[in-house]
């Protein structure tokens, strides 16, 4: 064992000292590897967690949705219909709930207005997320202006911002308070944006949906798994053209990594027909291909995923936020959890570690089957 | 005590380039002497050299290396006797460029899995022993000719062979730096080496340290005779 181990310590060695004397060449290949494989890592990690953090948000979202639509568009719902479902087998509460979007000129974006049942906001008071009060420069105390329906102007004093761990859904938030959002927006009392339910057993959710739709024909039913697969969905989407757009410089890469590892020059075939000379055999060549492979793609590997950790939980992804984080004028700006899919790592591995070694192997094998007395004879 | 039976040695074999290098050499080296081979160019002394430094298989005929049936073993055994067995000095002395002399030394016993340690400093020895300690850490491509050979005589020695194969030496060698290579191949003799020389310079075949001449022509031996 311990001679395997020096075996291959001195191969090793030398395989280091072979790629040192191409510095120049090799460096830059390390660098575009490492690149490749920091934009490839960065997409993974991101949309993950990304997915991660807001399916975990969302678990705590109502088991059913239920919205009143005419002419197939939504409308407000009569808070009346509360007791017709709460009549229903299986349901265990009902819930109005207002909601909006409110769009502020000033800097041209859209902010998601929600009356909250959870906290007892007073009328004139608001609650912002991180994303508002960083846009419009407003903090705790501060007062914001609305334009009401009907063009009046309505000062609300912010109490407090929202924590910023859910701010991938709550950037754009404003939290208000019943009386002030049927001010705001004209909602007739009686009305609500829609209902939520939530029922003693998950299983029983399509069943009640069904009584749902018999008992009130113009109503539709949202289940929180159908959110949490378009949230999905919309992620796995962004995370897909991030990977399209990186196909190519991958594509390129491959290109140049493979003419690189499987095109040997002649000095380097010469190199292997002096090693067998002098008592290699085509194993003890085939190996320090391997370690050179190895070498390459495995510093790169790691550096480039080690960078896009750092680049996606510490420093915010900031290379394609924009990309991935949406369309919205009021980008989130928090440090994704880091979540990583062990899974996506072992993938990325197989598909950048193995083509470059195997690259580097192959052609090496060839030359090293050739009789040593090639050299004698050189 | 190395024998030759019949050796036969066709390169390209069925091609329209098909050429012999050897035709049906017999012959028997006696261990621990120095051996020299001579003749022109193309009269087959380096395929000789290489048939019996295990680096080739004869197309027929059989090589007996101290009593042992070498020509049917596999490719790996050939490989392990090259490397135990054999040191090779080249004519172009086939160094590794861009790494150091000494490593350049150590690289034949790299695949024994010897300690690095120790290896290190058997190689460092050697060097010592040619007056190249200065020279260890130097890059190959930075050596004059005569302290390349000598890097070279120094990786032949790493794995302390029984038989050292020298093809064409003193091609790239002055008089002066002939003379003191076949001082070295003197002293590896007295060490109770088996030498093996194959050149057509009169500075070896002529040397006081040579046992035995043998001269080939046209992949034949002409004469077998001892040095005079």
């Amino acid at each position: 064992m311990a001679k395997w181990i020096e075996r291959q310590r001195n191969i090793i060695d030398f395989t280091l000292s072979s790629l040192l004397r191409r510095k120049r060449k090799n460096i830059a290949l390390i660098f575009v590897y490492i690149v490749v494989v920091f934009f490839l890592a960065s997409v993974l990690f991101f949309t993950y967690s990304i997915k991660k953090e807001a399916s975990m948000i969302l678990q705590g979202s109502p088991d059913m949705i239920v919205q009143r639509m005419v002419a197939g568009r939504h409308e407000l719902i009569p808070i009346s219909h509360i007791d017709k479902i709460k009549g229903i087998r299986g349901v265990s509460s009902v819930k109005e709930r207002l909601w909006g979007y409110y769009y502020d000129p000033i800097v041209g974006a859209n902010y998601t207005l929600i009356v909250s049942d959870d906290s007892q906001l007073s009328v004139g008071k608001i609650i912002i997320g991180e994303g508002v009060s960083r846009t419009r420069l407003l903090f705790e105390g501060d007062a914001m202006e609305f334009k009401t329906y009907d063009g009046a102007i309505v000062d609300l004093e912010i109490e407090s911002t929202l924590s910023q761990k859910s701010e991938l859904v709550s950037s754009d938030l404003i939290v208000i308070s019943g009386g002030d959002f049927r001010r705001l927006f004209g909602t007739p009392e009686g009305y609500a944006t829609d209902l939520t339910l939530k029922v003693r057993n998950s299983r029983e959710l399509p069943t009640i949906a069904v009584k749902i739709a018999e008992l009130l024909p113009d109503s539709r039913q949202i289940l929180r798994d159908e959110i949490l697969r378009t949230y999905d969905a919309v992620f796995n989407w962004r995370g897909g053209i991030m990977m399209v757009i990186l196909m190519g410089a991958l594509l390129a890469f491959i290109i140049f990594a493979w003419d690189k590892a499987s095109g040997l020059s002649l000095e380097e075939r010469r190199e292997i027909g002096i090693l067998k000379a002098i008592g290699w055999e085509t194993s003890d060549v085939l190996l320090m291909k391997f370690w050179e492979g190895m070498a390459v793609s495995l510093s790169s590997f790691l550096a480039g995923v080690i960078f896009a950790y750092i680049h996606v939980f510490f420093a915010s992804s900031m290379l394609f936020e924009p990309v991935l984080k949406g369309w919205a004028v009021l980008y989130p700006h928090f440090k994704t959890v880091p979540f990583i899919d062990a899974s996506q790592i072992i993938a990325l591995f197989f598909l950048t570690v193995v083509p470059y070694t195997v690259a580097t192997i192959i052609p090496s094998w060839r030359a090293a089957t050739v009789d040593p007395d090639s050299v004698m004879r050189s | 005590m190395i024998e030759l039976q019949d050796i036969r040695k066709v390169f390209n074999t069925g091609r329209p380039n098909e050429f012999v290098a050897l035709h049906g050499v017999s012959l028997s080296i006696d261990a621990a002497k120095v051996t020299v081979f001579k003749g022109p160019s193309g009269s087959g002394k380096t395929t000789l050299l290489s048939l019996v430094g295990c680096m080739a298989r004869p197309t027929s005929g059989r090589i007996r290396l101290f009593d042992r049936e070498i020509t049917s073993l596999p490719e790996r055994f050939l490989t392990e006797i090259r490397r135990k067995t054999f040191g090779f000095i080249f004519q172009h002395f086939n160094l590794i460029k861009g790494v150091t002399a000494l490593e350049n030394v150590m690289v034949p016993a790299y695949p024994d899995g010897e300690n690095h340690a120790s290896l290190k400093e058997r190689a460092l020895n050697l060097l010592g022993l040619f007056n190249l300690s200065h020279k260890a850490h130097s890059k190959v491509e930075w050596l004059s000719g005569g302290e390349a050979q000598r890097v070279t005589i120094a990786r032949a020695l790493v794995n302390n062979p029984s038989v050292v194969i020298a093809d064409e030496p003193t091609a790239h060698l002055d008089t002066k730096l002939s003379k003191e290579f076949m001082e070295i191949m003197r002293r590896l003799n007295d060490e109770g080496k088996t030498v093996l020389i194959a050149s057509h310079d009169p500075i070896i075949h002529e040397s006081d340290i040579v046992h035995r001449v043998i001269e080939m022509r046209d992949g034949k031996i002409v004469t077998s005779g001892i040095a005079s």
